[in-house]
């Protein structure tokens, strides 16, 4: 489980994250929404331990990523925003590489990555270098690298950006499945995607929780029956900001 | 361990593409070149390398050394793959020590393979091997300090480009600081003490004293705080970047 307590990141001036709390249970699959910049990505790389908070802490099954960092990132799986690759590797290269580093060797890491490739559906491409690799495929090769040490917990940045409706179906379905043993923690832009895949979601703007609650829940705040209605009415719009 | 599985991953990165063949090539061509030329290796008849082969190595390192080191962390920042490895549980530290010792076995390769001169030398007259190892040695650890300058620049920006312009540029600065003629018109301006700051940043006279086969404790106390302190530089520098 996650336990996000008064997270707090501050840029300079600029406060990315302001004293942001909630729990992710297991099993639960929360879904993260909030406008371009509203701090999710900097939320989830402070869970993850890759930059560190200004204050407040993160405990990943009940192990915390300031206090230590290397005994909780074990457990987490995590797709970053952008899925970045190491373009001169193979498929099954990097997905070795990434279980090598996880600590896996031998059968154990044979076995961990044909999982990985047949859960993402990797099996046409695993020989093919990664820079001849198609978006959808490449998303899928940093899906498979996050599952590999089959992690307790798993945080996805934006999972489904920029996949096919065949390929968001698919992962969104996959997202699904893994949440019944997981728990998983996800950013999305698709409104639709919440309803689809999550059993709980969250609204964050200018870094802070402004909606929380399960699909229908929120559904049923917004008054008029539209998940839309409810983002707009509680987020910041860029151009509110501007002027 | 995780240091051994990045050093692997750097490595075959290496030479899976050109990069290393192309720069492996080019030094070998390079240094035989001079040898041959400026060197007037079969007029002077010095078997022991000393003027005709080792005394060129600096000039190269200073070009060739950063072509090397350029991509360790640049290219980490720029395709986002930092993100990765921030988040697997292996320490700044061990992925420090294996990218850089990834590119020390490249230059040790390019070294190893100008053995047909030493052949040469030894068919041709009857010279001290040791003072050649010697040669060698003192070749190898001003490659290496070169290469922890690149490295510390590339973990300061994400574009190759210019983490080659500022690396050649420090090296060429280390080079020029120890070189006599420079020495010489520099001591008509400033006062002995400025002069000797300024050479002690030079590489050239421990690059000198440990090729004629000289053992100076100080030599290999200054090449070894050098690079460790760059070392120390690049981890200090990724932390400060993700904070």
């Amino acid at each position: 489980m996650i336990e996000v307590d008064t997270l707090t990141k501050q840029f300079g001036t600029k406060l990315a994250v302001d004293q942001l709390s909630f729990t992710v249970k297991k099993g639960e699959v929360l879904g993260f929404l909030g406008p371009n910049g509203a701090g999710k990505s900097t939320t989830m790389r402070m869970i993850t331990g890759f930059i560190p908070p200004t204050s407040g802490d993160a405990k990943v099954c009940g192990i915390s990523i300031v206090d230590r960092p290397s005994e909780a990132k074990k457990r987490i799986g995590y797709l970053p925003e952008s899925a970045p690759l190491y373009n001169d590797m193979t498929v099954t290269g990097f997905l070795k590489f990434c279980a090598s580093i996880r600590g896996l060797s031998g059968g154990a890491k044979k076995d961990a990555v044909e999982k990985a490739i047949e859960t993402c559906f990797l099996q046409n491409v695993a020989r093919q270098s990664i820079d001849t690799l198609s978006k959808g495929y490449r998303h899928r090769t940093c899906l498979a690298q996050a599952l590999l040490h089959d992690p307790e917990v798993l945080i996805l940045d934006e999972p489904t950006d920029g996949l096919d409706p065949n390929q968001k179906y698919e992962v969104r379905q996959l997202i699904k499945c893994l949440g019944e043993s997981k728990t998983i923690l996800f950013s999305t832009h698709i409104l639709e995607e919440v309803e689809a895949a999550c059993t709980r979601a969250v609204i964050v703007d200018r870094g802070r929780i402004v909606a929380d609650g399960t699909p229908a829940e929120l559904i049923e705040q917004s008054g008029t029956g539209s998940l839309t209605d409810l983002f707009r009415a509680v987020t910041t719009r860029d151009t509110e900001q501007a002027a | 361990m995780s240091s051994f599985t990045i050093y692997k991953r750097e490595l075959t990165s290496y030479f899976a593409q050109p990069t290393a063949y192309a720069i492996i090539v080019i030094f070998l061509l390079l240094s035989m070149g001079l040898t041959f030329s400026f060197g007037n290796f079969i007029r002077v008849g010095d078997s022991s390398l000393e003027w005709t082969f080792f005394p060129f190595h600096p000039a190269l390192f200073m070009l060739l050394a950063p072509a090397v080191g350029m991509k360790l962390w640049a290219d980490e920042q720029r395709t986002g793959t930092i993100e990765l490895l921030g988040t697997f549980p292996v320490s700044t530290w061990s992925a420090i020590l294996g990218k850089y010792f990834a590119a020390a076995t490249v230059w040790l390769v390019a070294l190893l393979l100008t053995f047909p001169i030493v052949l040469t030398v030894n068919y041709l007259g009857s010279p001290d091997n040791g003072a050649i190892f010697s040669g060698y040695i003192s070749s190898y650890l001003v490659c290496l300090t070169f290469l922890a300058i690149t490295m510390l620049v590339s973990a300061c920006t994400r574009d190759q480009v210019v983490c080659l312009i500022v690396s050649v540029t420090i090296c060429f600065v280390m080079l020029v600081c120890g070189w006599d003629g420079f020495t010489r018109e520099l001591s008509k301006i400033v006062s002995p003490a400025t002069l000797e700051a300024v050479v002690t940043i030079g590489v050239w006279d421990h690059f000198t004293s440990l090729n004629r086969g000289l053992f100076r404790l100080q030599d290999f106390v200054w090449f070894g705080s050098f690079i460790l302190v760059c070392l120390l530089g690049t981890s200090a520098v990724l932390s400060a970047k993700r904070a």
